[in-house]
């Protein structure tokens, strides 16, 4: 593994291995002493081009606890703002020899252009509308804690699916396992294609179908500020794709509620439903630091033994 | 000047239906001849045994980025790769710093292409002054100046009164109307084409329906006005349909059609995200691309062009969002023609010599593509067997943006003549 792009081209043995060595770490996250030695000497650099707290923070706590060295740059404040181009830029940081970097970036396929030109390490932390591999990770991750295998669930995925890399990295991860997944969200955030990403992928704009039996519901931040034309208006959005805990009537009695953060109360789910017990947006945010190092673990410590495969 | 015998060759000459072995005399600039046995006092002897021998190739769709962006391209150097590529003829697009929207700059690309081209380059005047798509550019005195074509190629003409009153003034001064065909708010911020694979990228979407709502508006008008409308790039599966529909009805429209979009489609777009495969028209569908070929043999394609479109290195090593649209073309074009379109038997090689020939010279109005006597001496030797690689860091172009660098092909050009001048010929490999 010379590094981690995105969901869609790992296997599903890679992906196990990844969860089976991530739920190892899981306990570690609620020691008093949490900092192992594995990666010592090791050095991360995490480069974010686009605003982030929670991926950004996870990935640095987590190699931190592996025992390696980071740096974190963001596009404010560094030669990025300069006018560097991408490529100078990561030239520049790779003459400085890290062990990995993990980037994000607003463009989707910045992390695979910049690997075909780089001999190290890349980590997608999320490339433009692409993939967010780590957060599909830690997303399955919180999904087996409560139950005993993907196989044969029913998960929707309701939002902003077009421009969602969450989406299309759970979409990828989730495939592999043969769930049922449902797409839903307004008719122009839900491209037709979608249902061509991968095997067992229907799409419905009409929230009511989606949770119907479902065993996961998946909702995505919106942005309607991001968006150049918003095909609703914050409150008609709320009104037909916003969660509420009535719909979740529909679903399975014990489903459960995700949001990959952060959450908008009032906007894509109800202030109850953020607060409802079969809520785990934290459980999320913690387990994303098991799935991290075990990223970490897997791609720098592969390089330490020389067996990285090229 | 000395005569010039291309002799043994295969001659194919779609003006006069000639496809057989004869030789080729150039006496003076000009085709003085053509047979079994002519018989030239003191002629220099070019021996075409295994060769193709065809009327020079003519390039209706060229950027060669001079004046004002000769970092990517000069007349000069375009020039030289155009005759690398088998093209005795070219015709630049206006897009240049400044727009060759008037006389004056026009006559700076003829006055530069004769001391500086290896072969003949037609400048295309703009439609519109600076093609910003509101003032009608000094139509009549660009074509005095020598403008073959109007076009604002890149930055389409959105306003459809304004392009209408282009089509009148067009009509009146004899210039055909090029077409790029694109809505700019169907197509506002996309990469690549729409479709199963934009949405497996994440790229942002250029759906096929910007080209054809705007080849359908420029038929209607084009019928309304009598002008003689070309659509550039055509690329798009409705779009070859409406260019059929109006040839049928007796309009005088044509189009063309480039290799790469009939070589490549949007799935030879990978996660690799290579911005050598960024171009507009983007690379469309499998069906798409069997629409173009299909309209290539059956006709309703004119002319094969190559839309090349230098962009320096720099510009092209970005995130693919940020990449400058297009490629180079000119060296590439033949061989993949011959690769796509006769090594496959979809057409003759009478009818490939066409689409390179008489079809550009015919929607230009242009007194060339033909081996008649008379014709001005330019000839394209190609070799329909020839194996080579292409190394796009051995290009005469100043830009190396090439999706084919490394590939082989199976058949390409040879030498090319211009006005009885051996202007390029292929090293023996």
């Amino acid at each position: 593994m010379a590094g981690l792009l995105g969901i869609e081209e790992l296997t599903r043995a890679e992906v196990e291995a990844i969860l089976h060595r991530a739920r190892y770490f899981q306990p570690l996250q609620t020691q008093s002493f949490k900092k192992l030695d594995t990666l010592r000497g090791k050095m991360m650099v995490n480069l974010f081009y686009e605003a982030s707290t929670r991926t950004r923070t996870s990935f640095e706590i987590a190699a931190k606890r592996l025992g390696a060295d980071t740096v974190s740059i963001t596009a404010s404040g560094s030669s990025v703002s300069k006018g560097e181009s991408l490529v100078d830029t990561l030239n520049t940081l790779a003459a400085m020899h890290p062990d990995a970097i993990v980037m994000r970036h607003s463009a989707s396929g910045a992390p695979h252009f910049l690997a075909r030109h780089l001999a190290i390490p890349i980590v997608n932390a999320g490339d433009g509308t692409h993939e967010h591999p780590t957060q599909a990770l830690l997303d399955a991750l919180t999904i087996l804690d409560r139950r005993p295998a993907l196989e044969g669930l029913r998960v929707a995925i309701i939002g902003d699916i077009t421009h969602s890399r969450v989406a299309r990295s759970n979409v990828y991860l989730l495939s592999k396992f043969g769930v049922d997944i449902v797409l839903c969200g307004p008719a122009t955030l839900l491209a037709p294609e979608l249902g061509e990403l991968a095997p067992g992928v229907s799409l419905t704009t009409d929230m009511d179908e989606a949770i119907n039996g479902a065993d996961v519901i998946m909702m995505l931040r919106v942005q309607l500020e991001r968006l150049h034309d918003p095909p609703l208006s914050a409150g008609e959005y709320f009104q037909f794709y916003g969660l509420r805990l009535e719909h979740l009537a529909r679903a399975k009695p014990d489903a459960i509620v995700m949001h990959p953060g952060p959450i908008n109360r009032g906007r894509e789910l109800s202030s109850e439903v953020a607060d409802f017990q079969r809520s785990v947006i934290l459980n999320q945010v913690e387990n994303g630091v098991a799935v991290r190092m075990a990223v970490l673990e897997r791609i720098v410590g592969e390089h330490v033994n020389g067996v990285a495969a090229h | 000047m000395a005569s010039l015998l291309i002799k043994n060759g295969l001659v194919i000459d779609p003006a006069s239906r000639h496809d057989g072995p004869a030789d080729v005399l150039i006496e003076n600039g000009r085709i003085a001849g053509l047979g079994q046995h002519l018989d030239p006092a003191d002629a220099l002897v070019f021996d075409a045994a295994g060769l193709v021998v065809a009327p020079g190739f003519i390039d209706m769709h060229v950027h060669l980025r001079e004046p004002g962006i000769e970092h990517s391209e000069t007349i000069e150097t375009g020039a030289l790769a155009a005759a690398a590529g088998g093209f005795s003829s070219i015709c630049c697009m206006p897009n240049t710093l400044p727009v060759n929207d008037n006389a004056t700059v026009t006559s700076y690309i003829i006055e530069r292409a004769r001391h500086g081209a290896v072969v003949n380059v037609f400048p295309i005047g703009a439609i519109t002054k600076n093609s910003a798509g509101e003032e009608l550019a000094a139509i009549g005195s660009m074509k005095n100046a020598g403008v073959v074509a109007i076009s604002d190629d890149g930055r389409p003409v959105m306003n459809a009164r304004v392009m209408r009153r282009a089509m009148q003034m067009a009509r009146s001064f004899g210039l055909p109307v090029i077409d790029h065909c694109e809505d700019l708010n169907l197509s506002a911020g996309g990469d690549m084409h729409e479709g199963v694979q934009s949405t497996r990228l994440a790229l942002r979407g250029i759906p096929s329906s910007s080209e054809d709502v705007m080849v359908a508006r420029d038929i209607l008008l084009a019928e309304s006005t009598g002008a003689r409308f070309h659509v550039a790039h055509i690329s798009s599966r409705h779009s070859v349909d409406m260019v059929r529909f109006a040839k049928r009805h007796g309009l005088p429209v044509t189009c063309e059609a480039t290799p790469h979009h009939f070589a490549l489609t949007d799935h030879d777009i990978t996660a690799a995200y290579d911005s050598s495969y960024k171009m507009k028209p983007p690379l469309r569908s499998d069906c798409d691309v069997s629409a173009v070929i299909d309209g290539i043999v059956s006709g309703t394609v004119d002319a094969i062009a190559t839309d090349h479109a230098p962009h320096p290195g720099s510009e092209k090593m970005q995130e693919f969002e940020k990449c400058p649209f297009g490629i180079i073309g000119l060296e590439t074009a033949l061989g993949l023609s011959i690769e796509k379109l006769y090594h496959t038997g979809k057409i003759t090689l009478l009818r490939l010599v066409e689409l390179f020939t008489t079809g550009p010279a015919r929607v230009l109005g242009l007194d060339r593509g033909t081996l008649a006597t008379g014709a001005p001496g330019d000839v394209t030797l190609f070799d329909t067997e020839l194996n080579w690689t292409y190394d796009v860091n051995r290009s005469y172009s100043k830009s190396k943006n090439s999706p084919f660098h490394g590939r082989g092909f199976r058949g390409g050009p040879v030498a090319t003549i211009v006005g009885g001048v051996v202007v390029w010929r292929r090293d023996s490999q």
